[in-house]
């Protein structure tokens, strides 16, 4: 049929601005300033390992407070009405819709040394405290901003799961303990995935959160490749590498959440 | 435990979440209307910062840039999109698994790496930096959203629709326009409504390709954050807050309007 | 067959997807103002034969001609023939009139003549006053009915109709074949009717086209199907039958179950290996002593209108299916009788020609032709 002709400028499209561009991005990664061919720019990306591994584990810590937070609330507003649960869907929605520079940028009022927070606690004679330009910070700043990413998934896998199945679950003997566990837990593997991916992707690649929150000596690896294309350490190259560490380091979380949310397939693939 | 105490637990412990997501919010819309440079102090009531921000040259014109950039791009996004829909889900399976995997790289990939790909591609191509290199790099990552709301739609259709229609004397583009179109037309206008939210919304990309005379308002905003502090930025988050907030008021009252009129038309039918 | 009143032909039309073949060089003449039913188990070609005359599909070999005029290359949207899709393929965001208005509106006929003739098909189809009603509010009898007038109020040749009452139940899809029939005979129109319910064949069609592996069967009046079938796979696929293995001993003299009984068929040959059709109808029954057969019965099954017994004489292999309207209790002996008309004999099916009619009878799913399995 002639209808696949419709696809052609998106195919274009995708050729121009999707593949070639990852192309150079592959190109830069293998050449040096002189357009020599060389492996140079990912032996310098080992330097940075401690950098990489505190993003990762920084994105870790966000992505597993998210869940702890995210699971009881997603399951108990799945158990609310109609209306309850429309409403407090959209109450997690809003604060998505404010441009997370500026959520950001209200941590900062409340964390600085002369902020809300240690001025209140002041007031009780607490305090000051540096909270602002720690770790800590910076892992705030990911699980404030990304949240909702992992209520969403959680949310809409739990109102999926009947609330006969639990009625029956309790019928069988389980405890509301054994009910979540038995039931409810495996039915919503899926979502945790789901959730786990949105947090994690957008937490281990900022470069944002970690210059406002962490001030700017706290470093991630994406303040590292923005710096090799738009900082002071002007290296194109180092960044491309730098980009597709971070790319293999996405492709890896996505493999094991794959094999943790569908056991079918973990066989599969440790075969 | 019984079901009173089960509840009252739950509605705790969703208000203290509720609280974290909120509080900072509400904070930042008290301190703009705070009398002082300083973010900590309170120093009595003002709202002069409102009327600086509305004097602001630079943020007008970013504002002005964001708007432009996200009607575009999200136009152009869904043009393009939903002709790729349509076309896609006339392929065979294997091109069209293929055609899906490349579209997620850009859902599933770090926008920085897509920000950063995109920059090396028109400085290599010698292409200044301008609303057009922001508005190319927005339809970019805008299509695939498209495409993932409207073919859904396309699969549910009743596949026989369209031989209807050309059974019925449709040429094959007028059975498209009548009877296609309107049955995608949800999926197509969820998918525009995406694209602009992620067009306005953007920072990590556009702070790549926008250069300094292409500034959207995000990329702005963060470049304020960083020289110092300045309360205009209270005033702004104030504002969107409230335009935000209205906006989704409305059109989920309206939506709860339409399911009871649904309802009703039920019963009647 | 008479020429010059032929709408629709068919010549050597193949059709191939992927290597496999879904119709094997077809021919068909379909008449003026005939109505043809198609009629096979799932993925005989029947579909696929239908969506060839309607233009959905191309024939990878063959012509297809309407009114003597080579139509293969004529779009769906230019031929003068509409169609009843399967599960209707109502337009959704339209509503009645508008959804039958459709193809006139498309033709750029008056406003006057359109209002005219919906008004017309609705009194027809039973459903005036249903006009603003949204499709998706209608019961599935009723959207029946509208995709029947989408397509007539067009005036078209020939109406297509695709397993049209399948999705209905059982006492609906009754009146909608004799409403259809009656329809049918109103307007004059050809009908190309495709199903798997060979009631429904028999119930309306003025000519029956048995199909299998995309290969004609047998063509024929209803009666002349039921009453001489060409073979097994006909026989049992048109009613319900005994087929037992029999010997040809002589013509008009057949062997099986133990005993040589006259029968009206000839030219086999002398003792060659045949299969004996009998219908479970067909048998009287009698008292013991008389019949050419006896035996006990060994179950009744009361089906509506008739008994269902099976009988078996003890020590013997074949179990017999008899219809009869008088019910006999299970353990009593009876006597059977057939006359020589009754006994229909065939050519012996190979043991794969077997092994197929089985599976055919029994992948019961309405399941479409070939074609589709390609989809998810």
């Amino acid at each position: 049929m002639k209808a696949r002709i419709a696809a052609a400028p998106y195919l274009l499209w995708a050729a121009l601005f999707i593949i070639i561009p990852m192309g150079l991005v592959g190109w830069y990664a293998i050449t040096d300033m002189d357009g020599n061919l060389t492996l140079d720019n990912f032996s310098a990306s080992m330097r940075f390992a401690p950098v990489i591994g505190s993003s990762v584990w920084l994105a870790i810590i966000a992505t597993g407070i998210c869940l702890v937070i995210a699971y009881p609330l997603a399951y108990m507003i799945s158990r609310k009405s109609g209306i309850g649960q429309r409403t407090l869907i959209l109450l997690v929605m809003l604060p998505m819709w404010m441009n997370f520079l500026l959520r950001t940028y209200a941590w900062m009022t409340l964390l600085e040394n002369n902020g809300v927070i240690n001025r209140l606690l002041g007031m009780i004679g607490l305090g000051p405290y540096e909270m602002i330009n720690t770790p800590g910070a910076v892992v705030l700043g990911m699980v404030y901003n990304y949240l909702p990413f992992m209520i969403l998934p959680l949310y809409s896998v739990m109102t999926k799961i009947e609330p006969l199945l639990i009625e029956a679950a309790t019928d069988l003997g389980c405890s509301p303990w054994e009910t979540m566990k038995r039931v409810i837990l495996p039915l919503s593997l899926p979502g945790i995935a789901t959730g786990i991916t949105m947090v994690f992707v957008p937490s281990v690649s900022t470069f944002v959160i970690s210059v406002m929150l962490g001030g700017g000596s706290f470093m991630l690896i994406g303040d590292l490749i923005e710096m090799q294309f738009l900082g002071n350490a002007y290296n194109p190259h180092l960044g491309a590498a730098l980009s597709l560490v971070l790319m293999a380091i996405l492709l890896l979380c996505m493999v094991i959440t794959d094999m943790f949310s569908n056991p079918e397939e973990k066989e599969g693939l440790l075969l | 435990m019984t079901k009173k105490q089960n509840s009252f637990t739950s509605n705790l412990y969703i208000f203290i979440v509720m609280a974290f997501m909120y509080l900072p919010i509400l904070v930042m819309i008290i301190y703009s209307f705070n009398d002082s440079k300083s973010r900590g102090a309170w120093a009595g009531f003002t709202t002069k910062w409102y009327a600086d921000l509305l004097q602001n040259e630079s943020i007008l014109t970013a504002l002005w840039n964001t708007l432009i950039v996200a009607v575009i791009s999200s136009v152009v996004a869904t043009l393009l999109g939903t002709a790729a829909a349509v076309g896609i889900q006339a392929m065979k399976k294997r091109n069209r698994e293929l055609i899906m995997n490349f579209t997620y790289l850009p859902v599933m990939s770090p926008e920085i790496v897509m920000g950063v790909s995109l920059m090396l591609l028109f400085v290599m191509f010698g292409v200044d930096f301008s609303l057009f290199t922001v508005i190319v790099a927005h339809i970019t990552f805008n299509v695939p959203y498209v495409i993932l709301s409207v073919l859904p739609k396309l699969r549910q259709m009743d596949k026989y629709l369209f031989e209807a229609a050309m059974d019925l004397g449709c040429t094959p583009l007028q059975a498209f326009m009548k009877v296609m179109l309107p049955e995608i037309m949800p999926g197509i206008i969820s998918g525009f409504l995406i694209a602009f939210t992620f067009s306005l919304d953007d920072f990590n990309i556009s702070y790549f390709v926008s250069g300094e005379r292409a500034q959207t308002l995000p990329v702005l905003i963060y470049s304020m954050t960083r020289k110092r502090v300045s309360p205009e930025i209270n005033a702004l988050s104030a504002i969107i807050f409230v335009v935000v907030l209205t906006v989704l008021i409305i059109t989920n009252l309206n939506d709860v309007r339409k399911e009871k009129q649904l309802q009703k038309g039920g019963r009647r039918g | 067959m008479n020429n010059t009143n032929t709408l629709i032909s068919l010549r050597g039309v193949t059709v191939e997807y992927d290597g496999v073949v879904v119709l094997d060089h077809l021919d068909l003449d379909i008449k003026d103002k005939e109505f043809v039913t198609l009629l096979g188990p799932s993925g005989c070609g029947k579909t696929t034969t239908l969506r060839i005359i309607g233009g959905f599909t191309e024939p990878s070999q063959g012509d297809v001609f309407f009114d003597g005029v080579k139509i293969n290359d004529v779009p769906p949207y230019k031929r003068n023939v509409n169609t009843v899709f399967q599960r209707y393929a109502l337009f959704p965001h339209l509503n009645v009139y508008e959804n039958i208005e459709f193809g006139l509106k498309i033709t750029k006929l008056p406003e006057e003549e359109r209002k005219k003739r919906i008004k017309e098909m609705l009194a027809m189809v039973g459903l005036s006053g249903f006009e603003l009603r949204r499709v998706n509010q209608l019961s599935g009898g009723q959207q029946q009915r509208v995709a029947i007038a989408r397509a007539l109020v067009n005036h078209p040749r020939l109406l297509l109709l695709d397993e049209p009452l399948g999705a209905l139940d059982l006492k609906l899809r009754k009146e909608m074949q004799i409403e259809l029939k009656r329809i049918q005979q109103q307007l004059g129109i050809t009908f190309l009717y495709v199903t798997h319910d060979q009631e429904e064949a028999l119930t309306m069609s003025d000519r029956i086209v048995i199909m299998k592996n995309g290969e004609i069967q047998q063509m024929g009046t209803p009666t002349d199907i039921y009453n001489e079938p060409i073979n097994a796979f006909v026989a049992d696929f048109i009613g319900e039958s005994n087929i037992v293995d029999g010997v040809m001993i002589e013509d008009y003299l057949v062997e099986f179950g133990g005993r040589r009984l006259p029968c009206l068929d000839g030219g086999f040959g002398k003792n060659v290996k045949v299969d004996v059709v009998i219908r479970p109808e067909d048998w009287e029954i009698c008292k013991p002593e008389n019949g050419q057969f006896r035996g006990i019965v060994k179950s009744s099954v009361f089906k509506g209108v008739h008994y269902e017994l099976m009988v078996q004489a003890p020590g013997e292999e074949e179990e017999w299916m008899v219809h009869t309207i008088e019910n006999h209790p299970v353990g009593s002996e009876i006597g059977l009788i057939l006359t020589p008309d009754d006994i229909h004999i065939m050519n012996k099916m190979s043991p794969e020609e077997e092994a197929e009619l089985v599976s055919a009878l029994e992948a019961d799913s309405i399941l479409e032709d070939g074609e589709e399995s390609d989809e998810e």
